[in-house]
């Protein structure tokens, strides 16, 4: 297992107040890290830390030198001024060939969509788009920022299960954001809770019987996560060990 | 064929158009407009400068638009709504500059060639100038097309593709800047901003694709800036705003044909 990323000592202000202090992080190749926490928790500030978009107060994050990766924003409003079909989108920043474009359309799900413009897309469709767009550089790591927001609960699963689809292809690592907690939950190998800090982490059981964890979510999302355990579908190159035994 | 002034008008004219026209694309899609507003009536505080140093009106121009657009850049989003601030920025630059030159007893009476344009005045120095200018801009835009789509898209999706959105902004401002510049002979301080945004505004119904709508806005301001001309030369009123006046007829009809349409 290789090192993808790492964050030493991570403290980040966002607009000049302090969000995130004390974060430390390694991700390793071909692993499902989830991070929760409640709104204002630092949540989105860390991913755009961990991307580059974001200077850190302190600390320092450390990439794998020509790491790609894949990042899918929590929201992307296109302004209505701007004229782009859904091929096109998919070849920014670097243009790609129009089989490439009709490839991508197809993993994702949504193959019919290439000569639509992006702002007639249903929020499940543009997700996927989005998606597709992250997936073409063939991303050693994918960055997802509570991408099924705009989703209802079954957008949401069957998003989450394409996610683990791919990287079962793929064998990428997986950094995501997310509120949906017991869906997330269960397709997680690592949850790491935030509130302003890295209050607790760990497999999504250590997790959630946390007491830090159940101070701020409860102990709601127990059952559903009983609920939603399934079996990982393991590819040829995913070699990593996976705590299950807990749940099951 | 260049001793004919109105050749050099119409060269001007089409050179600051084609320069305008994908730049203005951008204005538009970032919801810059007024930020093209605030640079460009800054230019006249550049006409100040340069008649007060003796420097090249052009290079007069060029300094102002620049400062103008990276205090904007530094001052955004602390405190200030950004709409409040380009409208305080705009129009202290506009009565500063108007104020400026009115310590240039020279110049006094060509205050309006200023804030309007003179085009049939142009040069052949000028002409050099213009189109230097605007090939630069287009071969800024052109260069860094993809990573600018990319960078108005969404910052943090470009930054993790590889792309500093920050750089593609200071890029935009740049050819924002040279265009501002080169315009302020052709269309004047006051009306440089309408260049950038009607062509673009009226050519965004005709296009499915950025590359389109861009082309097709460079066509829409060549067409305004020739017939400007004409009309201008038979109906005997001031060119800048006659090319102006026709760029927005344009859009009108663009945007009732889009509505026709749907």
């Amino acid at each position: 297992m290789t090192t993808l990323l790492e964050a030493r000592d991570l403290v980040l202000a966002y607009q000049g107040k302090t969000v995130l202090r004390d974060v430390n992080l390694t991700l390793a190749s071909g692993e499902i890290v989830t991070i929760v926490g409640p709104n204002g928790s630092g949540k989105s500030s860390l991913l755009r830390a961990l991307i580059g978009a974001l200077a850190p107060l302190r600390g320092a994050v450390t990439r794998k030198p020509g790491l790609r990766v894949g990042y899918v924003p929590q929201n992307l409003v296109i302004d209505p001024t701007l004229p782009l079909t859904v091929a096109r989108f998919l070849g920014l920043p670097q243009r790609i060939g129009r089989s490439a474009v009709r490839t991508a359309l197809q993993d994702a799900g949504v193959p019919d969509l290439g000569g639509q413009q992006m702002v007639s897309l249903s929020g499940g469709q543009f997700q996927r788009v989005l998606l597709a767009r992250a997936l073409l550089s063939d991303p050693e790591l994918l960055i997802l920022d509570e991408a099924t927001q705009s989703l209802d609960q079954p957008g949401a699963a069957s998003f989450y299960r394409q996610i683990e689809a791919v990287r079962a292809r793929t064998g990428c690592a997986v950094l995501m954001v997310s509120h949906d907690l017991h869906v997330v939950m269960a397709a997680s190998d690592r949850v790491l809770c935030l509130n302003g800090h890295i209050c607790c982490e760990g497999t999504p059981e250590v997790v959630a019987s946390a007491p830090e964890y159940r101070a701020l979510f409860g102990t709601g999302t127990q059952g559903a996560l009983a609920l939603y355990r399934h079996q990982h579908q393991h590819g040829p190159e995913c070699d990593h060990d996976h705590v299950h035994e807990a749940a099951e | 064929m260049l001793d004919d002034f109105l050749v050099r008008a119409a060269l001007a004219g089409l050179g600051v158009a084609v320069a305008a026209a994908p730049l203005g694309c951008f204005v538009v899609w970032r919801r810059m407009a007024y930020f093209g507003d605030a640079t460009s009536h800054a230019a006249l505080l550049g006409v100040a400068l340069a008649l007060a140093t003796d420097l090249p009106l052009f290079g007069g121009v060029l300094l102002a638009a620049l400062g103008m657009a990276l205090l904007l850049n530094r001052l955004t989003g602390r405190g200030l709504g950004s709409d409040a601030l380009l409208g305080v920025l705009a129009h202290a630059a506009l009565a500063l500059g108007l104020v400026a030159v009115s310590f240039l007893p020279s110049v006094r009476i060509d205050l309006m060639s200023y804030l309007v344009g003179d085009i049939l005045a142009v040069s052949k120095w000028d002409l050099v100038v213009i189109w230097t200018g605007a090939a630069a801009v287009l071969a800024l835009v052109g260069w860094r097309w993809s990573a600018l789509l990319s960078a108005t898209l969404s910052p943090d999706m470009a930054r993790a593709s590889g792309v500093d959105p920050r750089r593609e902004e200071l890029i935009l401002t740049l050819a924002l800047a040279i265009t501002v510049a080169v315009a302020i002979k052709v269309v004047g301080a006051l009306l440089i901003a309408a260049l950038l945004i009607i062509p673009a505004a009226a050519a965004r119904p005709l296009a499915r694709a950025p590359e389109s709508m861009a082309l097709v806005a460079m066509g829409i301001g060549a067409s305004s800036a020739l017939g400007g001309l004409t009309v201008s030369f038979v109906l005997d009123t001031p060119t800048g705003p006659t090319i102006v006046s026709l760029a927005a007829g344009l859009f009108a009809l663009t945007q009732t044909l889009q509505a026709v349409r749907s």
